[in-house]
């Protein structure tokens, strides 16, 4: 017997089980609610429904093989992954990355910050049936994703850059292009901001609804905006700042009682700085000659020293990092990925205790996890 | 580096070899202290921040460089030199991945695990986010984590009779299939 099920022993309870399958659920993931009325008294989770051995698939493929299946970690924003993983091999080798690669990147993983949290916004508002604002910033995301596309060729799983740098410059319309899709996502969050955020509904549906103090937060080893809602202001591209991120003007939103709401408005207010970081990174890129290096020297064959590294970033979710042991042979030894979700999901059944069934939801949606990412 | 010395301040005789690469530092220290030396880097240097916890299987890496040494020993052989045996080391290692909140450093703690003595004492006293890493490298490793209060397999499924991170667990798998017995509380975890 799980200490979920020994802490509710005495209590009259019925089992209801969300998922895997639940078109309210993010992926396949389940939980096994205890229900007392409409009270959830405690939920046991059940992960691994996604697992596919990431980990194992890592050590028996070379360094540029494993790229494309970082893509399937998060697959919202599959440009942090691939960005987060090539920088721990560079780390582990030594490279210093060409500032114009490091724009580049820069640019990209803004823009998947962008989409990562119009995706959770947007199906927020799903969950808790707001419609319309879905429709409005999916809009903006598929604006995303043509830029993606036409940046390399894929939508969804992009495969990013290359270990030392990235393929191309970005495209020669990209000026044009993201001044278009400036005007819509400025118009677009202030859309749903005006729709949802002092919507009478919306707040009720979200304002108190599952917090957490900050020392709880720090103790389950929350990272990014989950954490950021409860008051900790801490952000790894300001407190470990890496590739170019020490030279941007931006803020650091932070909520106050992370809830619900503030984990909503932590990531709206975010959307916004994260158009601030790609107008000043895209005045730097331009202000550099087409003939800048893309990629520094990379040997043909990636065979790291022998040693490991661990190198974290700051994905839309929060730190991702990846642990990478080398044997000095072409294949890695060990590759631990460490997902930001997987630390905010254990915390779950804490959360959730002695809320409504209904919240359960809401607070599933508001933690953004991504089954991708949790399993591995 | 100043980390390095008030690591070594605060640790003492417990701190048994440190090493770096690329500016990532990893402190070993005895499997037996581990919840010892965790409590005293938090509680005296701030380490106050668990990242993640897992295993690591250096099995293939011994197995490796006795082949390249036997290589060796059998050129200095023809030399006249003479190899000498040396005590295996422990198979496993569990990697601790800390920071400190104020400071922004981080620090790796490492403790091996030999694999006739698969207990090690649970974190979850310290940081309830050891939960999860905690029985995930029961389930990829077998290490197993006294105190845990729900050692149980996390991503694979309960009756899963291997332990897939291994390195002498095949890639494609050993066509394990899952038996559905509908058990509400299987036996499939440690206690």
């Amino acid at each position: 017997m799980g200490p979920v099920k020994q802490r509710i022993a005495n209590e009259d309870y019925v089992t209801i089980n969300v998922g895997p399958s639940h078109p309210a659920m993010h992926g396949t993931l389940r939980a096994i609610a205890y229900v007392s009325g409409e009270t959830v008294l405690g939920t046991d989770l059940e992960i691994g429904y996604l697992h596919r051995g990431v980990e194992k698939l890592g050590e028996n493929l070379t360094y540029h093989q494993f790229i494309p299946i970082t893509d399937r970690l998060n697959y919202c924003s599959a440009i942090a992954n691939n960005v987060s993983y090539e920088m721990a091999v560079e780390k582990l080798m030594g490279l210093e990355v060409p500032e114009k690669a490091q724009l580049i990147r820069i640019i990209m993983t803004e823009l998947s910050r962008i989409a990562d949290h119009i995706v959770l916004v947007g199906i927020l508002g799903v969950d808790l049936g707001a419609f319309t604002p879905f429709f409005y910033l999916f809009i903006q995301r598929e604006e995303i994703y043509e830029i993606f596309e036409w940046y390399n060729g894929a939508r969804l799983t992009n495969t990013f850059g290359r270990i030392g740098g990235v393929e191309a410059p970005l495209p020669e319309d990209f000026e044009e292009r993201w001044s278009k899709l400036k005007k819509g996502l400025d118009k677009a969050i202030g859309e749903t901001d005006k729709l949802l955020t002092h919507n009478r509904i919306w707040m009720d549906r979200t304002i108190g609804v599952t917090p957490i103090s900050a020392d709880d937060a720090l103790n389950w080893g929350f990272t990014g905006p989950c954490l950021r809602a409860c008051g900790v202001k801490r952000d790894l591209r300001k407190d470990e700042p890496y590739s170019l991120y020490h030279q941007f003007d931006f803020e650091i939103p932070t909520g106050k009682h992370g809830d619900v709401f503030d984990r909503y408005m932590v990531r709206m207010i975010e959307m916004r700085e994260s158009v601030k970081i790609i107008d000043q990174a895209f005045a730097m890129y331009k202000e550099l000659g087409p003939d800048e290096p893309l990629m520094a020297k990379v040997p043909k064959i990636i065979r790291p020293p022998e040693g490991e590294v661990y190198h974290a970033i700051e994905s839309p979710n929060g730190e991702l990092g990846f642990y990478i042991k080398s044997d000095g042979t072409d294949k890695p030894y060990r590759i631990k990925i460490r997902p930001p979700c997987y630390m905010i999901f254990q915390a779950f059944d804490e959360l959730i205790q002695g809320e409504m069934i209904s919240d359960l939801i809401a607070c599933l949606s508001s933690l953004n996890i991504i089954a991708g990412e949790l399993d591995r | 580096m100043a980390l390095k010395d008030s690591v070594l301040k605060v640790l003492g005789k417990k701190a048994l070899a440190f090493d770096e690469t690329a500016g990532s530092l990893f402190v070993e220290v005895p499997k037996e202290h581990i919840v010892a030396c965790l409590t005293l880097l938090k509680n005296e240097l701030g380490f106050d921040f668990l990242s993640d916890l897992f295993g690591v299987d250096n099995s293939a890496l011994y197995e490796k460089k006795k082949k390249k040494k036997k290589k060796k020993g059998e050129e200095s052989e023809e030399n006249g030199g003479s190899v000498q045996e040396e005590p295996v080391p422990p198979r496993f290692e569990v990697i601790y991945l800390l920071l400190n909140l104020e400071t922004n450093q981080r620090l790796q703690v490492r403790i091996r695990v030999p694999e006739n003595d698969l207990t090690v004492e649970s974190a979850t006293g310290l940081w309830k986010g050891a939960n999860w890493p905690e029985r995930e490298c029961f389930d990829m490793f077998g290490i197993k984590f006294r105190g845990h209060p729900y050692l149980k397999r996390l991503l694979m499924w309960d009756e899963f009779p291997a332990h897939p991170l291994r390195k002498d667990y095949p890639l494609e798998g050993m066509g394990e299939e899952r038996e559905l017995v509908y058990e509400p509380e299987g036996e499939g975890h440690w206690t």
